[in-house]
């Protein structure tokens, strides 16, 4: 068993209910391998900093797994074939941080900032 | 200071600056994180390139974890890979 955190970030037009269905189904994979899920951080839908494939917005969540390598490589391989997956990471980390991560909730950041002014939807959104 | 340090110090020119110190080694500094936006931002360009390390005097093993994350931020599409 190894520990490892991955994100993942779903495509745009999921409603957020439709996006956690499909981790919680990613999270069944690990499961089926015995693997245990140690943390899971919803960050929400977030602004991307660059489009992927055609998507402007991408739907983020952080999941800290402590599972053999062969339960890495099918939930990889199943996200690869899913096309509401537009992209995912995992790495290999030595020990879960507890805090959350600084991405959560995190409205004063640059990129989503800088989104928010340029189509001045609503300045109450624009944090200093 | 010992003895060999008041030496070097006389011996420095006059308009010679001291080398600042790795941001990342003093005690209390946060880790490298690629999540950690706020950290990061600090260390690439207005464009987005990777600040080299001569100019923000991080060390070279900091350097390298530092630019690890920015790029795995970047595949996250959490930071741009380029701006404008």
């Amino acid at each position: 068993m190894a520990l490892y955190e991955s994100v993942i970030i779903g495509r745009q037009d999921l409603t957020p209910n439709q996006f956690e269905e499909l981790i919680d189904e990613f999270i069944k994979i690990i499961e089926s391998f015995k693997g245990v899920i140690k943390k899971r951080e919803n960050w929400g839908l977030r602004n991307l900093a660059y489009k992927i494939n055609k998507n402007r917005k991408g739907h983020y969540v952080l999941l800290n797994i402590d599972s053999s390598s062969d339960a890495i490589v099918e939930y990889e391989r199943l996200m690869r074939l899913n096309e509401d997956i537009i992209r995912f990471l995992t790495i290999g980390i030595s020990s879960v941080d507890e805090k959350s991560s600084p991405l959560m909730n995190n409205k004063s950041d640059r990129y989503k900032s800088e989104v928010v002014n340029t189509e001045t939807t609503s300045p109450s959104n624009v944090e200093a | 200071m010992t003895q060999l340090d008041i030496k070097r110090e006389a011996l420095r020119k006059p308009n010679q600056k001291k080398r600042k110190s790795c941001p990342f080694s003093a005690p209390n500094t946060p880790e490298i994180d690629y999540k950690d936006l706020k950290v990061l931002t600090r260390y690439v360009s207005e464009r987005g390139k990777i600040i080299p390390s001569r100019i923000s005097a991080v060390s070279a093993k900091k350097q390298r974890e530092l630019s690890k994350a920015i790029k795995r931020a970047r595949f996250l599409a959490l930071m741009p890979y380029v701006v404008g």
